[in-house]
């Protein structure tokens, strides 16, 4: 009863009675009181605030959550009557994280893994393995390295190695989360197709109800205190229960979050490109190879400019250029004298000191970032190298801490977080050294609709006293929420290139280059 | 190109499944390793640069990737004609040096024997992609596929090292503790730096065990393999060229009178 | 919430130990195989020449053969598994080979042999010390292992008995220090970043992260 060969697998059921798990380490148990029946073939939708534990309850449904040596279980958690370890390859799992779940080297060996996991005789695996690519838009050579690929890349390609399996139980944590629009739509398509087809049992995660509401059959929702604060139909539970749930941080459509109040107060230029071209150094090169040029653009205190795009146009590279990290590949990039005070104009010639009080910069990958054992000494790292006296250390942290939700977490290792706390915690530790530009790449991935607003109304704020912002973002609420300015990459003509074709529907990002506004799919 | 996908340019050698390949290195390094003398030494070297003819390494790719080998030779070599087993007339001494024929004749074979037991192994696995090796070792010599597969990811994990260490660089210096303190200060970056690679792998590894384990990994049911790793024919007669060379080595030196058996 | 309360303590009370390794013991133990066998390589470049400085002081040369044995020690204090050590070791042994060194593919046979000079330290405590003073003997093991292959096999051959004397006991101090006490403070300074919460290894010298108090809810 391990695998089924052909299309057809029959949906798992899962059930919980009084299930509960404390990680090792932690106080607090992650998930408790948990009492659920789901249905073969059911299609689910996992809601509830950033740490509610959602992501626990699918790595335990997944077998993975380890042994006794990892954390405590109580109660009962069954997948097909058989606990989850023993059911393992009845299950496909894509973690929240798509960066560390590539397996081996090239694209088609990474997503035939799971199938000879499950025994699929080899006749049979590269049929699947060329549709799972093409169901989630993946257009790569088989052989393609995935050291190579941008985030949003991986994480289609983490949902291919699942899709190939053809698991009677699908779970998918924040699987769009990284996605541009058109990709969230044409993934969500593929897992409904997939689960369609096969009559999966399919349990989602996502904070944005909007994508998966019409595709899945319920909507169970996690309480962060045990439980769960909401169980049934779809429809039912959004439109009944939405203002309690709302309340409880869920996003709901029909109670969007509060938008912040901006004061127009456009003012400096702090940093302008012209025909800007960025990319990256490849190894043992010494010429970086352009993957976006023909870049104007300029970035002024007090404004907010949205760079948006499809996967892999070269954005976080963008970013990483603008906040001195990388070095332009062609082109000019300048500093004016309002943001360098007097130490020349190229920032990425700047020393590392001077930038913190300059230019603040989150990564897209979280964990790149964290330097310390705790939250709090994470968060002291930067306003440590800035000197500052004890007690204004201390008023930042805490103050930081208290907003972002993290107070609870002060003493916890930045790696054990959850992934909106990781997210939160990196976006944090850069405005403890109140840069006037910050560059936050995806700074709003992953948290729910309280966490969201309380980042976007902090940001709001921080641009209300002349801080510059550019954000990398998928979020089109974020964009509407703080964006003055909107740059969009599109794939050029060559593989790796990309060009600017819109600028912001509120002041002008590149006037340089008015072209018509495209919307383009993946390259 | 990277570590974990070579760029392998089309060849003779490059077809031949990894496992032979592997077989050939290893009995001609074991061959060579019962002896120290220059005859078997020189014979195997010469058979050796024959084959080197089918590998497909151009010039560049050759010297950059045996350069550890042509480095070693003449300093192993050095060392034992300074102070190797002496034997035959005194050509020169001084204070406990002494140079003798014994140790010149020794001395050659040492230099040799070091180019004839690192070439093979550098160029055959030149030629060589890790992913391919990793199915030879489990289908065809049955290794265990847990720890063949395990050892593989662990291979391209350490493979993103390079780009590891630049992100965690630019993170350092984007978080202000990136540069100052003059020379000390620099190498305690690198230290902390290297550290911190090594969490992170570490990291990534715990985590890469959980999605392995995700997609069914590491149950004791059998797996099936998408690519084919066959032992054919080819590759059995590569291996008995193997097994010619390491013999026409050994009965050369009998034969010449030059074998020195290590254990005698 | 009683329930939860009456679980923490649990968790700290001693469980029976597995021996069977878990796929994250697999995964792990690569990826410490693989960093060390890149450095290995590295000990190998940088041998050549060091080793040619010693060659005045013939049989010193042995001290420099502890960069080549931390490997074996360091991953069995970590995975604390039957084999860890041997496997380790013969993973860096070959990725070093595969990276290219002058040794070919004899650097998998001394993997082999040098693993197994720690691992019989290890095996010999049954498994259940690993305190520095077994570390440090493990080190000292695969010294002597080392040592002798060295002497037996390698262009140390043609070395003279004395020399050869002097070439085992700088093996031996040098696998102390460098593979037995570094992997030691290695492993202590892994423990204490977090990274080894999975193993034993770390929870036993590492810090925890638990704060909150059981009632914050
Ligand atoms: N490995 C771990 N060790 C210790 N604590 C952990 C670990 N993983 C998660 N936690 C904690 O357990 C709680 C629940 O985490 P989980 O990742 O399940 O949340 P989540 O609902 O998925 O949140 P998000 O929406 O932010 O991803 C969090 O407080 C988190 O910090
Ligand atoms: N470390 C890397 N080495 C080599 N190529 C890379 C690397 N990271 C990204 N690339 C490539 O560079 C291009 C641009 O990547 P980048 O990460 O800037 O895209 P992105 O617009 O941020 O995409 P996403 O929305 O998916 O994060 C992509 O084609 C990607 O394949
Ligand atoms: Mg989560
Ligand atoms: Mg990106």
């Amino acid at each position: 009863m391990r695998r089924l060969a052909g299309p057809t697998v029959t949906g798992s059921r899962v059930t919980a009675s009084g299930w509960g798990w404390r990680h090792a380490g932690r106080a607090r148990q992650a998930v408790s009181g948990l009492d659920l029946d789901i249905r073969p073939g059911e299609r689910v939708l996992v809601l509830g605030p950033s740490g509610a534990g959602k992501s626990t309850l699918m790595h335990a449904l997944a077998g993975v959550l380890g042994d006794d040596e990892d954390g405590d279980e109580t109660g009962d958690l069954f997948v097909d009557g058989l606990r989850p370890s023993q059911a393992r390859g009845r299950v496909g799992l894509v973690l929240q994280d798509p960066d560390s779940q590539v397996v081996l080297a090239r694209v088609g060996d990474d997503v035939a893994f799971g199938c000879e996991n499950l025994g699929v005789p080899r006749a049979e695996i590269w049929p699947r393995v060329s549709q799972a690519l093409a169901d989630v838009g993946l257009d790569l050579p088989l052989r393609h390295p995935t050291s190579a690929l941008s985030g949003g890349q991986k994480q289609r390609l983490a949902l291919a190695g699942v899709l190939a399996m053809r698991p009677g139980l699908v779970l998918l944590d924040e699987p769009t989360a990284n996605l541009d629009p058109d990709g969230v739509v044409e993934v969500r398509d593929a897992v409904h197709r997939s689960v369609e087809a096969s009559g999966a049992t399919l349990i989602v995660i996502e904070h944005r109800v909007a994508v998966w509401q019409d595709v899945v059959d319920r909507v169970i929702v996690l309480d962060p205190a045990g439980g769960v604060l909401a169980d049934g139909p779809a429809g039912t539970v959004l439109s009944a229960e939405g203002e309690r749930l709302a309340a409880a941080g869920v996003w709901i459509p029909r109670f969007p979050p509060a938008m912040p109040h901006r004061t127009e107060a456009a003012g400096d230029t702090l940093l302008s490109a012209q025909d800007l071209a960025v990319g990256r150094v490849p190894f043992a090169r010494r010429q970086a190879v352009p993957v976006a040029d023909g870049l104007d653009l300029d970035v002024r205190a007090g404004s907010t400019l949205a760079i948006t795009g499809p996967n892999g146009t070269g954005k976080s590279t963008l970013a990483l250029t603008l906040a001195g990290l990388l070095a332009p590949a062609g082109g000019r990039l300048a500093a004016t004298s309002a943001l360098a005070a007097g130490i020349g104009e190229a920032p990425h010639r700047w020393r590392s000191r001077d930038l913190l009080e300059r230019i603040g910069t989150v990564f897209q990958d979280p964990e790149h970032q964290f330097l310390a054992g705790t939250v709090r000494s994470e968060l002291l790292v930067g306003p440590r190298a800035l000197g500052l006296g004890a007690a204004e250390q201390a008023e930042r942290v805490d103050g930081l801490l208290t907003r972002l939700r993290l107070d609870h977490l002060a003493d916890a290792n930045p790696f054990t977080l959850s992934g909106g706390e990781k997210r939160r915690l990196s976006v944090a530790t850069v405005l403890a050294t109140r840069p006037r530009l910050l560059v936050l790449d995806e700074p709003t991935f992953g948290q729910d609709a309280r966490t969201w607003a309380e980042l976007v109304r902090l940001l709001a704020e921080l641009q209300g006293t002349g801080t510059a912002v550019v954000a990398v973002t998928h979020d089109d609420l974020f964009v509407t929420a703080l964006a003055d300015a909107r740059l969009t990459l599109v794939p050029g003509a060559g593989p790796a290139t990309g060009r600017v074709v819109s600028t912001g529907p509120v002041a002008s990002a590149g006037p340089s280059r008015p072209a018509p506004p495209v919307e383009g799919g993946t390259p | 190109m990277s570590l974990m996908t070579p760029e392998i340019r089309p060849s003779a050698i490059a077809r031949v499944n990894p496992v032979a390949k592997l077989a050939v290195a290893l009995l001609i390094s074991c061959a060579l390793m019962l002896s120290i003398d220059w005859v078997s030494a020189a014979v195997a070297l010469a058979l050796e640069a024959i084959l080197l003819a089918w590998c497909g390494l151009n010039a560049r790719q050759f010297w950059l990737r045996t350069a550890p080998v042509w480095i070693a030779a003449p300093f192993g070599m050095l060392t034992t004609i300074l102070y190797g087993e002496d034997s035959g007339a005194v050509l020169w001494s001084g204070g406990w040096v002494s140079i003798t024929e014994g140790s010149v004749a020794l001395g050659l074979a040492i230099g040799l024997r070091v180019l004839a037991i690192g070439l093979p192994g550098i160029v055959l696995l030149a030629t060589t992609d890790p992913t391919d090796l990793g199915d030879g070792l489990a289908q065809v010599l049955r290794l265990p596929a847990r720890f063949v597969l395990g050892a593989l990811a662990g291979l391209r994990l350490v493979g993103m090292f390079i780009d590891d260490w630049h992100s965690l660089a630019l993170a350092r210096r984007a978080r202000g503790v990136g540069d100052g303190g003059g020379l000390r200060g620099k190498a305690a970056r690198f230290r902390s730096l290297a550290f911190s690679l090594l969490v992170l792998s570490v990291r990534r590894g715990s985590k890469l065990a959980t999605a392995m384990e995700a997609r069914g990994f590491g149950s004791d049911e059998p797996r099936t393999w998408a690519r084919e790793s066959v032992f054919g024919r080819r590759d059995g007669l590569v291996v008995l060229i193997g097994v010619a060379i390491a013999a026409a080595s050994i009965t050369a030196a009998i034969l010449a009178g030059t074998w020195h058996f290590v254990l005698a | 919430m009683h329930a939860s309360t009456n679980l923490l303590r649990g968790s700290t009370t001693r469980k029976p130990r597995v021996l069977k390794w878990r796929v994250v013991d697999i995964v792990v133990a690569s990826v410490i195989g693989v960093a060390s066998g890149v450095i290995f390589w590295a000990w190998g470049l940088a041998w050549s020449p060091l080793s040619a400085v010693l060659a005045f002081t013939p049989g010193l040369e042995g001290l420099l053969a502890g960069g080549w044995l931390f490997a074996g020690v360091l991953g069995g204090l970590i995975i604390r598994k039957p084999g860890a050590a041997v496997y380790t070791e013969v993973v860096a042994a070959v990725v070093s080979m595969l990276i290219g060194t002058q040794w070919g593919f004899s650097t998998l046979i001394w993997g082999v042999v040098e693993g197994l000079g720690a691992e019989i330290i290890f095996a010999l405590f049954l498994y259940t010390n690993w305190r520095l003073g077994v570390a440090l003997l493990a080190g000292a093991g695969a010294g002597v292992a080392v040592g002798l292959l060295d002497t037996t096999f390698t262009s140390y051959a043609a070395l003279d008995v004395g020399y050869k004397a002097v070439y085992i006991v700088s093996a031996v101090v040098s696998g102390t220090v460098l593979a037995g006490l570094l992997s030691w403070l290695a492993v202590r300074g892994l423990a204490r970043t977090g990274a080894l919460s999975r193993f034993a290894s770390g929870r036993e010298t590492g810090r925890t992260d638990r704060l909150e108090p059981v009632s914050a809810r």
